[in-house]
């Protein structure tokens, strides 16, 4: 007796599976524990997408190397009038004439990378203007990026994310996804933060006021340090007069730790340098004694205490009034190192967890209702044939779940719209098959040829009707991003399972009541 | 249980002309309403912005909410209540694209001293300018190539002529990517290209294409012009809608034109305008079922799905209405044209 053919095979072994991929969801202990991804507008969490000010990159390099030609020329005793980055990535060098020799040795030399723009000779002087050739930009400004994503990466590992989403897109941004995370301003602080640290000496012999006023000597900068006053709570702004050049830099760091003042039981980080820095950093205090040394990052000062002594062993310590969540993120990213370029968010949106659970409980509603209101429908308007309908319709929502879940796809509030939808439009499939086989039986066909040419007739009409859907559903996948690819994903599961619930499945049914058993009257 | 008796004969195609009004009519709304509004109502996802939505423990007024904005320098912000009533909750819209890490804070001790009751920040939506435009260049091209693969397929299959809309195809992307490199604005560029698609059908005689194309255009500038006459936003998630409505529209179109095929081959002898009737009044209570079940869950989606859902299921409703009236409409109506084309 042929009882199974390779159509119910399939079957059997498609509903097993989908089973088997839905029960994770139920309970995350089951193989293959694959739950089904809830998008952050469902789960609550955060969206980010950050731009690498790769520019800045290339402008800091430039910084960087317009410091080294400077230390070159002096090692070599060339007088120079004037070394300065101008226009934000070109470097204009005045030198005397008759030192241009020597000057074009040491770019030969040492500096290959510089591209010559402009020579202009100047009364005695000659203006000399480079650049970093286009290769070398596109370079650094490609490596900011690299760099910037594996930093913040790092961040994110070390802040404790349960599966963060990192990514590049396009040339320099990066897009973050963050489920489930509450404190989105300390995500956010983490992310954005470039964490330059400095170390730079106070600039003792000049008065702060006076350089307040505007008259800031030249090699001096003024930064601050941000205070809130515990009492009102006020930001309270102290202005410092800093030397420009940095003495140390947060470069040299192996190490980063929050630990707990004795005395005054607060929190501080605690940085350790490398054997390089340690070095450095022994010679820096070892020759400013009793000097202030200012404690700097990003530009605002975190504290500038005075050196006692000379300090070895290579560690120091950053205070300030942080609260313990304040020291640890800090040291997160002081440990994770700065960012080649700053970054700034150009899109954000974060979803509370509680609208989180909300829109679940008021998608899952409507699901229900709608669902019910169509099954009960059907049943009503084909009888027995519509409760074939609605155990394929039953199916189909099962194999979507089965499919979000083995495929790892994101269900988002617009997924579960696709997934309400598709209920509605699954059940036209078999109103096509049924249509027609009202129609033949009109014309006073047995129900099994009725079947038979209802199933043909409807086949490639449904074909063609799925399709077109498919392909408005697939450009949506292509072009949609976070909640909008979950529609398209959920729509194109949708329109494939209806096609084999309603072509293959409700068949085989007709199939076992017709043949098997061999009904002779059909209710449809 | 039926609802639509066999053998009923309903003549569309005699009321095509009044058809044809109404749509224009529709079409005319449309686009004075958007005219007056000055083009579509972009949300954030497009035109860049913030959406902040706050639920507050007890009442308070947009007053309350507009002065603690106004004390952080947000005036410029518009507050209007969302969702349900008695929820206490509201949306914020700022055109302030800048979020730094206090931002939540300020805005919440902000609103707190101002309605003197707890707020809970539940959503924070910011979109900076440059990827809005992105986000709508996006939208647009996606509108455009969903468009183009299904007259690919529509020509193909019905009319078999893969070769011909596969080149003119071809040949409509070649001529839009050689366009964005001149920097033309891009909803120019996508109508110039339909209209020379369109064009481009009427020469080769892609008659089914053509009415597909024709039904799709109209159902979207329809929905399009419903959403401006209600002063709703256009965001990520109507464009999706918008994607759908076309697969969904376009699946009731090809279900009409099956039939009319079917048909063709069957009474060769029967004017054009007696098949498309007899194909449309033989598909009529499937059209009627499908829309039927599809709008019913759509509308259970429109009252029960929740604020951030809402406008969705409000496009995908439209579109579904629109969607099956143009199939019955517009679609067929269009293959009468070539008829009387071919007469002359």
């Amino acid at each position: 007796m042929k009882t199974l053919s390779w159509k119910h095979i399939i079957v059997l072994l498609i509903t097993v599976a989908a089973v088997i991929h839905i029960m994770p969801t139920v309970n995350p202990a089951l193989w293959p524990h694959k739950k089904i991804n809830l998008g952050l507008d469902l789960q609550g969490g955060m969206h980010l997408a950050l731009e690498v000010d790769t520019e800045k990159a290339v402008e800091s390099t430039v910084e960087r190397i317009s410091q080294e030609l400077r230390n070159s020329l002096k090692k070599e005793h060339i007088r120079y009038t004037g070394i300065d980055r101008v226009d934000g990535n070109k470097i204009s060098v005045q030198i005397p004439e008759d030192s241009k020799q020597s000057f074009d040795q040491i770019l030969g030399k040492e500096f290959k990378q510089l591209r010559l723009i402009s020579t202009v000779p100047d009364s005695g002087q000659i203006h000399i203007t480079m650049d970093l050739p286009d290769r070398e930009t596109i370079q650094i400004k490609k490596l900011a990026a690299d760099q910037a994503l594996e930093t913040i990466r790092n961040r994110i590992d070390q802040f404790g994310v349960n599966e963060p989403d990192i990514r590049r897109q396009g040339e320099n941004r990066i897009l973050i996804q963050l489920p489930g995370v509450k404190e989105t301003k300390r995500a956010k602080d983490i992310i954005g933060k470039t964490a330059i640290l400095e170390f730079k000496l106070l600039d003792d012999t000049h008065d702060v006021n006076a350089a307040l006023k505007g008259n800031v000597p030249p090699g001096s900068q003024i930064l601050y340090e941000i205070k809130v006053d515990p009492a009102t709570s006020r930001e309270i702004k102290v202005p410092y007069l800093l030397k420009k050049g940095t003495l140390l830099t947060g470069a040299y760091l192996t190490d980063a730790r929050v630990q707990i003042d004795s005395q005054y039981n607060e929190p501080y980080v605690s940085i350790d340098f490398d054997k390089k820095g340690a070095r450095l950093f022994e010679r820096i205090t070892e020759e400013n004694v009793k000097k202030r040394l200012a404690i700097v990052l990003d530009n605002k000062v975190y504290s500038a205490p005075v050196i006692q002594e000379k300090i070895s062993g290579g560690s120091a310590r950053i205070t300030g009034n942080f609260s313990p969540e304040e020291a640890h993120d800090l040291a997160i990213v002081l440990r994770a190192g700065a960012l080649p370029a700053p970054v700034q968010v150009i899109e954000e949106r974060t979803v509370g967890p509680s609208l989180g659970a909300d829109s679940i409980r008021k998608g899952l509603m409507s699901m229900i209702v709608g669902g019910i209101l169509v099954v009960a429908f059907m049943v009503l308007y084909y009888r027995l044939s519509g409760l074939i309908a609605d155990v394929a319709l039953f199916m189909n929502i099962i194999l979507i779940a089965a499919g979000l879940a083995a495929f790892q796809a994101t269900l988002t509030l617009p997924g579960i719209a696709g997934i309400i939808l598709t209920i509605g439009m699954a059940v036209d499939a078999n109103v096509l098959i049924f249509e027609r086989i009202r129609e033949e039986m009109a014309v006073g066909r047995s129900p099994r040829a009725a079947v038979d040419t209802g199933y043909q007739r409807a086949t490639l009409t449904i074909l063609d009707a799925n399709v077109t859907t498919l392909i408005a559903a697939l450009v949506l996948f292509q072009f949609g991003t976070g909640p909008v690819k979950g529609f398209a994903v959920t729509l194109s599961l949708g329109v494939i399972s209806s096609l084999f619930t309603s072509l293959i499945v409700t068949r085989m049914i007709f199939d076992y009541l017709l043949l098997k058993r061999k009904t002779r009257t059909l209710s449809i | 249980m039926q609802l639509i008796k066999p053998g009923i004969h309903i003549n569309f195609i005699e009321k095509r002309k009044i058809a044809f009004t109404f749509s224009m009519l529709m079409i005319l709304a449309g686009i004075v309403s958007l005219i007056i509004h000055q083009g579509p109502k972009y949300g954030i996802d497009f035109a860049g912005g913030t959406v902040i939505q706050i639920k507050l423990s007890t009442a308070a007024t947009i007053g309350d909410i507009k002065s603690g904005l106004k004390s952080i320098g947000l005036e410029k912000s518009s507050v209007q209540s969302f969702g349900e009533r008695n929820t206490n909750e509201f949306l914020i819209h700022t055109d302030i694209t800048d979020t730094d890490e206090n931002y939540s804070d300020t805005l919440q001790q902000a609103l707190k001293s101002s309605t003197g009751t707890d707020v809970e920040i539940r959503r924070i939506e910011m979109v900076g300018p440059q990827v809005g435009k992105d986000l709508q260049e996006k939208a647009l091209f996606a509108m455009f190539y969903a468009l183009l693969f299904i007259t690919i397929y529509i020509s193909g299959r019905f009319e078999l002529k893969w070769m011909l809309s596969g080149i003119m195809a071809a040949a409509l992307m070649a001529a839009v990517y050689f366009f964005t490199l001149f920097k033309v604005s891009i909803p120019f560029l996508i109508g110039t290209a339909l209209i020379l698609s369109l064009v481009l059908f009427w020469f080769l005689e892609l008659k089914y294409a053509m009415g597909a194309i024709v039904a799709l255009i109209h159902d979207i500038i329809i929905t399009v012009g419903i959403f401006s006459i209600f002063d709703k936003e256009f965001s990520l998630p109507i464009i999706a809608a918008l994607l759908t409505i076309i697969g969904y529209s376009l699946n009731d179109t090809i279900i009409v034109f099956d039939r009319i095929r079917e048909n063709m081959r069957k009474h060769n002898k029967l004017p054009l305008d007696t098949i498309i009737n007899k194909s449309i009044n033989e598909t009529l209570s499937r059209t009627l079922l499908t829309s039927g079940t599809t709008i019913i869950v759509v509308l259970a989606l429109f009252v029960l799905g929740g604020g951030i859902i809402h406008d969705f299921a409000f496009a995908m409703l439209v579109g579904v209405v629109i969607g099956t009236y143009s199939s019955i409409y517009v679609a067929s109506p269009i293959l009468l044209a070539w008829q009387n084309k071919e007469k002359k």
